[in-house]
């Protein structure tokens, strides 16, 4: 066991040093190498830290939310449904809510009005997400006027700015009061946008389901693990697509591994002959150039995947944004919380480790049965 | 102590560029004695050098290796016995450029897993009694000739082997160098070692320090 | 198909694995019909060589069949999210019928390949590599072997479907349900703990009598066969409830997950590389006649031997260990 210990420790100082011998090739190569791996983490932990934002988001959602559908789509709520849902088992309260888009032609975004269920604010007072007072520089104590679809001019004075913690949903938030709502967007009076319910125990959220569905058959419940699921699954496939888009870079770059592996120079092919011809046999031939492969593996993967964890989480991801994240035309600019997930890594390292491993094993036996006596007839 | 019976070595076999190196060979080679190889370039002498130092194995006849049948071993087996019983000394030396004169010593032990600090030991004290303990941090390509040879000496000596094997050890070395190298012949069969080299250096083939030479012509002996 | 980086990147290791096995079948079958110890050709030297190429290509495979055991089962888990009433890898593995099939498949794949290294293995040393064919003979089986496990693998991922409504570890393993596992789940903590030391204690002894004496070699590869089935028993019956700390909970797959500290690998990697071990010691005993292994064979099995030993004691400790530490009573003293 010590012998064998030891001989691997021989065999990587080999590598090493025959490794900083040829700075210059290998170099190229863990470039490319740590180049491709910081593209797919960057990916990996961008999607991952947006699917981490989601959950957090919605876990402070209601449990059910009820839309009103009419020919299949979305209608307001008339006056009445409240009383007609009653008392269901199970539930915790109902509310129903008020809210609605709006574009904004100064800045060509879309914001999110919404009135609280409590009058939190008071008439003719705003409190706005992080990216719509960023965008108009707002702050507490600004007037600000928007033209209502109505044509008419409404102004407003800016109370307060949500706080940043989970801007990727509160971002282009504008919050007013119930009376401000009503009359900005001519909301007929009663009238709700949807209902939300909040059921405690999770394994009676299907049966209330089942009850609103049955008791208002014009209308819809929309269950948050199944938005959770969506998301998920959304993310998931995003990252699947780009990953998908890149795997024709992953393999160009195995394509570019065999290469290299396989177009040794005179000079290396001399050497292994060399090695082999004073004692090395084609096994620790082979097993020298696979803690080549290894540690050339290792110091890309480290490289890329730490620069990829400063582009995203230092740096806010500036590379991925726009093709991962696409929320709304108003793209929150927020901190994402630093995770990384095993999982994550693991098949990080599936992708890249992998497909140069299985390009260069091929090479690397090939030039490892180069003929011991080649060292004496050169 | 080395038994050749009935050797024959074809290159590129079952093709129309096939050739035959070695065409029939009967020899026995005594331990402990220094034996050269003579004959013009392309007799077979370097081929049999492979075949004798399990380089490369034969395509027909038998080895033997004091009383063992080696020539049906595969290459792993034979890389073991050679790496054990045969040290080399190439033409051009073959070190690895790039490394210092210490670590190509080293190199053939590599695979046995010796430890570290014994297998220093071991090649410091070997570039010692070749007197380059000065040179020995200094990188191959920056050594002269002969430094060289004595860095290749000292790298076939590494595993302490009972045979040493010389391709041409003299032809890239001055008239000096090459009484120096003979000394260090002398010395190693003073040590007990068999030496097997080829040459067509008159100083090497009429000196004393060569107990037998053995000619060649067209792959076969022609006296001996 | 539920498109995903895991799910994408498992296909493709399993896929890459199989067209590298199935590339190499031709030069298998060449090696089979053509090999000739004695000949010094240059055919039989090229041949010779190639075997360097297959040893180190299923060594890979095999190092890959192992991290990708443990993404599967890691991603399996991960999943649970996507599927209605599924809260671990239990759960996204009963998504359809190919889940626990392919897991198995994969985990079969992985002690084949460690058989079959460890004939390799014998085989390299001794001088006249007298099981080349038989070994190249096994390659050409564990081909069809990964094969199977890819397709299974490529069966479940596509027939995936984010809204299928899923049993998970509740219902599988639970008592009232019915199937093996329940049963096995159901079973009461005393017998399956008596059953699981006993099996291990003589898995172990076992080993590590044939470490000694070199015999019943069989025994001890049928005994390393059991010991695995019955620590997955002991995993399911009562380790996991101590660890959990929950008496109704018997998944053995959330024992790995963060929430447990991971405490599952502890158990489970000295487990499979026992079993391992302990299955190639039955791979070697066909050859221990043969007249150049006569020597090797016994070495290289009692070796395994006492790695597989080692490996079962080394569980039975862990898994004493969990119980011990728990909080949980199962049996009243």
């Amino acid at each position: 066991m010590n012998a064998w210990i030891e001989k691997q420790r021989h065999l990587i100082d080999f590598t090493l040093a025959s490794l900083a011998r040829r700075k210059a090739k290998n170099l190229g190569l863990l470039l490319v190498y740590a180049l491709l791996v910081f593209v797919l983490a960057s990916v990996a932990l961008y999607t991952h830290a947006l699917r981490q934002e989601a959950a957090q988001v919605l876990k402070q959602s209601p449990e059910i939310v009820l839309q009103r559908m009419v020919a299949g789509r979305h209608d307001l709520i008339p006056p009445g449904y409240l009383e007609k849902i009653g008392r269901i088992r199970g539930v915790q309260s109902i509310e129903g809510r008020l809210w609605g888009y709006y574009y904004d032609p100064v800045v060509k975004a879309n914001y999110t009005f919404m009135a609280p269920a409590a009058e939190a604010v008071k008439p003719g007072t705003l409190v706005v997400g992080p990216a719509v007072a960023r965008s108009r520089g707002l702050a507490p104590g600004n007037t600000i006027s928007f033209r209502a679809y109505s044509g008419k001019l409404f102004s407003f004075t800016v109370v307060g700015v949500l706080p940043h913690a989970s801007e990727l949903v509160s971002a282009d938030l504008v919050l007013m009061g119930e009376a401000d709502f009503r009359a900005f967007f001519e909301y007929p009076a009663g009238q709700h946008t949807d209902i939300a319910l909040s059921v405690a125990n999770p394994l009676e959220v299907r049966t209330v389901a089942a009850k609103l569905a049955s008791a208002l058959p014009d209308s819809r419940p929309i269950l948050r693990e199944e938005v959770l699921r969506t998301y998920a699954s959304v993310f998931d496939w995003r990252e699947g697509i780009v990953l998908a888009l890149l795997s024709a870079a992953i393999f160009a770059f195995a394509i570019l591994a065999w290469e290299k592996a396989s177009g040794l120079s005179a000079e290396e092919k001399r050497e292994i002959g060399i090695l082999k011809a004073i004692g090395w046999e084609t096994g620790d031939v082979i097993k020298m150039k696979l803690w080549e492969g290894g540690l050339i593996s290792l110091t890309a993967f480290l490289a890329g995947f730490v620069a990829a964890y400063l582009q995203v989480f230092r740096f806010g991801a500036p590379l991925f944004e726009p093709v991962l994240k696409g929320w709304a035309v108003l793209y929150p600019r927020f901190e994402l919380v630093p995770a990384i997930d095993g999982l994550q890594v693991a098949t990080l390292f599936f992708f890249t480790v992998f497909p140069y491993m299985a390009a260069v094993l091929v090479p690397i036996w090939r030039a490892a049965i180069t003929d011991p006596d080649s060292a004496m007839r050169s | 102590m080395i038994e050749l019976k009935q050797i024959r070595k074809a290159f590129n076999q079952g093709r129309p560029n096939e050739y035959w190196a070695l065409n029939g060979i009967d020899l026995t080679i005594e331990a402990q004695k220094v034996t050269a190889f003579r004959g013009p370039s392309g007799s077979g002498k370097t081929t049999l050098l492979t075949i004798v130092g399990c380089l490369a194995r034969p395509t027909s006849g038998r080895v033997r290796l004091a009383e063992d049948e080696i020539s049906g071993l595969p290459e792993r087996f034979l890389t073991d016995i050679r790496r054990s019983t045969f040290g080399f000394v190439f033409q051009q030396f073959n070190l690895i450029k790039g490394l210092s004169a210490l670590e190509n010593v080293m190199l053939p032990a590599f695979p046995t897993g010796r430890p570290h600090r014994e297998l220093r030991e071991r090649s410091e004290a070997l570039l010692d009694r070749l007197k380059l303990a000065h040179r020995r941090e200094a990188r191959v390509e920056w050594l002269s000739g002969g430094e060289q040879q004595r860095v290749a000496i000292a790298r076939a000596l590494v595993n302490d082997p009972k045979v040493l094997i010389a391709d041409e050890p003299t032809a890239n070395l001055d008239t000096t160098l090459s009484r120096e190298f003979m000394g260090i012949l002398e010395g190693l069969h003073a040590e007990g070692r068999t030496v097997i080299l080829t040459s067509h250096d008159p100083l090497v083939v009429e000196s004393a320090a060569v107990h037998r030479v053995v000619s060649m012509r067209d792959g076969q002996l022609t006296e001996g | 198909m539920i498109f995903q980086p895991a799910i994408i990147a498992l296909l493709l290791a399993s896929g890459i694995a199989v067209a590298m096995l199935a590339a190499a079948a031709p030069f298998a079958l060449q090696v089979i019909r053509q090999w000739d110890i004695a000949s010094g050709t240059e055919r039989q030297l090229l041949l010779e060589r190639r075997t360097y190429l297959f040893s180190t290509l299923a060594a890979f495979v095999m190092v890959v069949q192992l991290v990708a055991l443990l993404l599967f089962v890691f991603n399996a888990d991960r999943m649970a999210e996507m599927f209605v009433g599924a809260m671990c890898a239990v759960g996204t593995l009963n998504v359809n019928p190919f889940g626990f099939p392919a897991l198995l498949a994969q985990m079969a794949v992985f002690f084949l390949a460690a058989a079959w290294l460890a004939v390799n293995h014998v085989d390299t040393r001794a001088p006249d590599y007298p099981l080349v064919r038989v070994k190249y003979a096994l390659l050409l089986i564990l081909l069809p072997a990964l094969a199977l496990a890819f397709v299974l693998q490529l069966k479940y991922f596509l027939g995936l479907r984010a809204d299928v409504i899923t049993s998970c570890c509740g219902s599988l393993f639970s008592g009232d349900a019915k199937g093996l596992a329940a049963e096995v789940a159901a079973l009461k903590p005393l017998p399956a703990m008596t059953l699981f030391y006993v099996v291990l204690a003589v898995a172990a002894g076992l080993t590590f009598f044939h470490a000694r004496t070199r015999r019943a070699g069989y025994a001890a590869a049928a005994a390393s066969a059991a010991a695995f089935v019955a620590t997955i028993v002991g995993v399911l019956s009562f380790v996991s409830l101590y660890l959990y700390e929950h008496p109704n909970h018997h998944c053995p797959f959330c024992i790995l997950k963060p929430e447990y500290g991971h405490q599952g690998y502890w158990l489970y990697v000295p487990l499979f590389a026992a079993t391992a071990a302990g299955l190639g010691t039955g791979a070697l005993q066909p050859f221990r006649q043969v007249a150049s292994l006569r020597e090797i064979v016994p070495a290289v099995s009692a070796r395994l031997a006492d790695l597989a030993a080692f490996g079962y004691l080394l569980v039975a400790l862990i898994a004493t260990y969990f119980v011990l530490h728990s909080n949980l009573i199962l049996i009243e003293h």
